[in-house]
This record gives structure tokens, sequence and C-alpha cells, in this order.
């Protein structure tokens, strides 16, 4: 009796301390995303969408539709060029190179580019992209979340094809399939939704950046349209808004992180959503 | 009763040697394909059968390192030549897998696979082979008011017979079984066995089965392998009733193996 009293004694202390840092690590998270949407909710209003900036403490009601549609178009542009070449790459790790050492070095070397700080890849392309065209640019900024959205859907690509088990693939290669056919009307046909779900989290990463966008587009007040230009952010109007002494600004960066934290929530959520399809189908 | 002449060599495999990399899997291999027949691979597992089997459709080709020396003859043509254009050979010699392999799409798209890559595009066209396959794999009557469900919901019996239409729509001359019914109930395994009967007027077809009743029941030729080699061919009654080979009574009596 006196053994199973302590083999009681220790799984009920390895419960209640696990409990702990699980209740630990969530009460952050949602103290996180209370401050977020009480602070951000008081400024939160349609003039932070349809409003351009304004200088503080005029009483005019300033917004940053600039940054989200700035912040939008470097998010779209980054996924158009990194998601196309992400899938293909990813294809060719998972399939035609699925027997080469050097394939198989090159996945773990995605791995690894996943976790490098997005703020290195912003420093390269700043002496890449932004140093010999002489200025902050767009095309740098989407140039650098491209970069950072690239290695993780080569990999979610790679993945998710190699969980299609063989036997699919050699019934298609014994109807007299060609390997192009077997890979586009098969194997990503059965990996669709994972490859998706990938792309979406993907997204999700890249969507809230500010790290890689102040070397490279920077910020702007204005927003033309050019991406040859500094292009407005809204991440880095969060990081500029929140660090200026004016309550205004710091309200409004509030309510702006408050629409990033929605948005990036709900891409996951979809991500995760789709997910529990592929596995419940 | 029996119109078909057993005569004829539709295959000659003439001393077949496989190697896994350096690993030889199959030595020395010599025996005919008959045409319009049903022809039987036996053996103990590990023996070759399997590898014997995919060698017909270079299905090994898929993997690196494999390599075959010797012949199989086609139609006037070593079809284990490097220059032979597999596409077209698999085109001509089908194959049904151990497990169902129904493809992510609607039933009718999994039926049309191969007939579109054949560039038939013609609804009417498709409509026809699609319902003809199906008829010939006796699954025509389950199917036909779901269509266009996805293939994944049939049975494993339903999709096994899928997997076979399938083959059955390109209009292969020769159909290639791996142990296709052995994940299958006596239920589904009798319907397939009466349709490889049908079919056998039409086809040639070999088949690896681990079940000795069956390539009694089923075959006209039967091929013993055992480590690689073949031990015995002949026609399936001489093999079950009077076989010359020591091993092979052994074997088909359930003494070894």
């Amino acid at each position: 009796m006196n053994k199973l009293g302590r083999r009681k004694l220790k799984n009920f202390l390895a419960l209640s301390i696990s409990s702990l840092c699980a209740a630990a690590g969530l009460a952050i998270l949602f103290i996180i995303l209370y401050d977020v949407l009480k602070e951000g909710l008081k400024s939160f209003s349609i003039h932070l969408f349809i409003s351009d900036p304004a200088p503080p403490n005029r009483g005019l009601s300033g917004g940053l539709k600039g940054a989200f549609l700035g912040q939008g178009l470097l998010t779209l542009a980054a996924t158009v060029v990194g998601v196309p070449l992400g899938v293909l790459g990813g294809t060719f790790l998972a399939e035609y190179g699925r027997n080469s050492r050097f394939c198989r070095f090159l996945s773990r070397l995605c791995d690894m580019a996943v976790s490098i700080p997005s703020i290195v890849i912003g420093t390269f392309v700043y002496a890449i992209l932004v140093l010999p065209l002489g200025g902050f640019n767009g095309w740098a900024g989407s140039t650098a979340l491209a970069i950072i959205i690239l290695p993780v859907v080569i990999r979610t690509t790679e993945e998710m094809m190699t969980m299609v088990p063989w036997t699919l693939r050699e019934a298609a290669f014994a109807l007299g399939a060609p390997y192009h056919k077997v890979i586009t009307s098969i194997v990503w046909r059965a990996s669709i939704s994972g490859i998706f779900t990938g792309i979406l989290l993907a997204i999700a990463r890249i969507a809230g950046e500010t790290a890689p966008l102040l070397f490279t587009s920077f910020n702007s007040n204005y927003f033309r349209l050019s991406f040859n230009e500094a292009v407005p952010s809204l991440t880095v109007s969060i990081y500029q808004y929140a660090a200026s002494p004016y309550e205004e600004w710091i309200s409004l960066a509030w309510a702006a992180a408050l629409v990033v934290t929605i948005l990036v929530l709900i891409l996951n959520i979809i991500g995760r959503v789709l997910i529990k399809i592929r596995i419940g189908g | 009763m029996d119109s078909r002449d057993k005569t004829t060599d539709l295959l000659v495999v003439n001393n077949l040697n496989f190697y896994y990399g350096n690993n030889l899997a199959l030595s020395d291999v010599s025996m005919p394909v008959k045409k319009n027949c049903i022809t039987s691979l036996i053996g103990p597992s590990g023996c070759g059968k399997t590898t014997l089997l995919r060698c017909f459709n270079r299905m090994h080709d898929l993997y690196p390192k494999n390599r075959y020396e010797g012949q199989i003859v086609f139609d006037g043509h070593n079809i284990l030549d490097k220059s032979q254009d597999l596409i077209k050979l698999r085109g001509r010699i089908g194959m049904v897998f151990q497990k169902p392999t129904p493809f992510p799409m609607s039933i009718f798209d999994n039926i049309a696979y191969g007939l579109r890559l054949n560039d038939i595009s013609n609804k009417s066209v498709l409509a026809d082979k699609v319902e003809k396959a199906l008829k010939q794999a006796a699954l025509w009557e389950e199917v036909k008011d779901r269509l266009k469900q996805n293939a994944a919901g049939l049975s494993g019996g339903q999709q096994q017979r899928l997997s076979i239409a399938r083959t059955l729509a390109v209009d292969p001359e020769v159909i290639l079984l791996d142990e296709s019914t052995s994940a299958l109930d006596p239920v589904s395994t009798q319907k397939i066995e009466d349709l490889l009967a049908e079919l056998k007027y039409e086809v040639t077809i070999i088949a690896v089965t681990h079940n000795m009743q069956q390539a009694a029941r089923i075959s006209d030729f039967t091929a013993l392998m055992y480590i690689g080699k073949l031990v015995e061919f002949d026609e399936t009654e001489t093999i079950f009733t009077k076989p010359a080979n020591k091993m092979t009574e052994q074997y088909v009596t359930g003494r070894f193996g």
C-alpha cells in the first residue's frame, strides 16, 4: 500500500505541475489577447481602414488605409511568387529527386532556412535590392517575404506528397500514365488539402512580419500603388506608432495590432479546420 | 466447351535474371505465357513470384538500381530492352494490385483515367467505355447511380473491382494480378474469380496467388517458384495431380512452404 501511495502522490505531483505550466502558458496568451482586444477596441473605427494617417493632437481622426493596402499587396506579391516556386520545388524534392542524396540535403537545408531569423533575410535583401536600387522599395519588401515563405511551402509540399502511398502512384503508372500526369492528376490531388493548409499557415506567418520589411520596403505615409518606392506597412506602422509619444498614435497602433491579430488568427483557424477535415475524412 | 486455343505463346520469358541492386532475386527463369489463358504463379513468400510479375510491365523501373538480364519476348520484341516505350507497354499489359487503389476522384473519373490518357475525350464514348468496363467487372449495378461520387466511399471489394474495371477500360492484352483477392472476403473473391473466368476469352491473365485452391480453380497453367527460381511450369492439372518435381508435389499437398 505504501508503494501504491507513493505512486499516487507522484502521479498527482506530475499532473499538477504540468497542468500549472499549461495554465501559465495559456494565461499569458489570453492576457495578450485580452489586452489587445481592450486597448484595440478604443480606437477601432471605420477610419482605421479608410483614412490616411493624420498628425497627432489636431483632433483629426487618422487611419492606416495605405498601410493595410500596402501590407496586403506585399503579402500578395510574396505569395504569388513564393507559392508556385515552393510547390514546384517541393514537388521536385518529393518526386524526381526522391532518391538523390543531394535533394535530401536540400530538404534539410530548407528546414534550416525556415528558422533563419527574418531580420537576417531583411538585411540580405537590403544588400541586393535596396542599396543597388537606391532606396526602400516594395519589390525588396515582397522579395524578403517571398524568401521567408519559400522554404515553408517547399517542405510542406514535399511532406504532404511523400505521405501519398506509392501504391497509388504505381497504379497510375500501371495504366500507362507518364510521370508528370501521375504527379498532377494523382499525387497533387491526393495531397492538395494538406498543401493548401500549409500555404495558408505560411501566409499567416508572413502577413504579420515586421523585421524583414524594416530594411526593405520600410514604411510610408502615402501610397501611390507603386512598388518602386517605400510601401506603407501595417506592422512597421504599429512599431512606429507604438514607439511614438502621442496617445492617439499609440491607441491607433493597438487598433491595428488587433486587426493583424484577428486576421492571423482567422488564417490559422481555417488552416487547423482544414487539417481536421482532412484527417477526419 | 472451351473454345480457346491454348497453344499460342503470347509472352515468352527467356533466361530472365533480375537484381535488386546487387541481390539476385530471379535466377534463370524461362517459361511461356499462353494466349487467352490464366497462368498462376505460386510459391512461398519471398520466392520471387511478385518480382517476376512486376517484370512484365517493367514496374521495377520506378526504383533505382534494379536491373534485368535476359528476355521477355512480347509480340516479337524483347520488352526488357532499354528502348522499350514503357507507357505503351503498360497500356497493353495492365496490372491490378494486392490492395485496392482507388484514385482520389469520382468513380467515373477513376475508370476514365486510362482512357483520357489515351486522349479519348468524347463524352459519349467515355460514358460507353466506362459502363462496359464496370459491367465487365460486375460493379455496374452497384454504382450506376453514384458514378459522380468519390471512389473512396466504396467498400474494399467494390474498390478492388473498380481497380479491375479501370485496368479493363483501356483494353489491355494482358492483365497482371498481384494477389488481387487476398484482401477480400469470400463473396468478393467469388465475384472476381467468376469475372476472370469470363475474361480469359478476351485477355491473357497472369496471377500471383498464395491460395493454392484458387490457383487450381481458376488457372490453365501454373508455375511454382522457389528462392528466385522456377521449379516447375506445366498445365495446372498436371501440377496438382502428377507433378514431375518432388518439391512441387510437396508444396501443392501442403507438406512444405
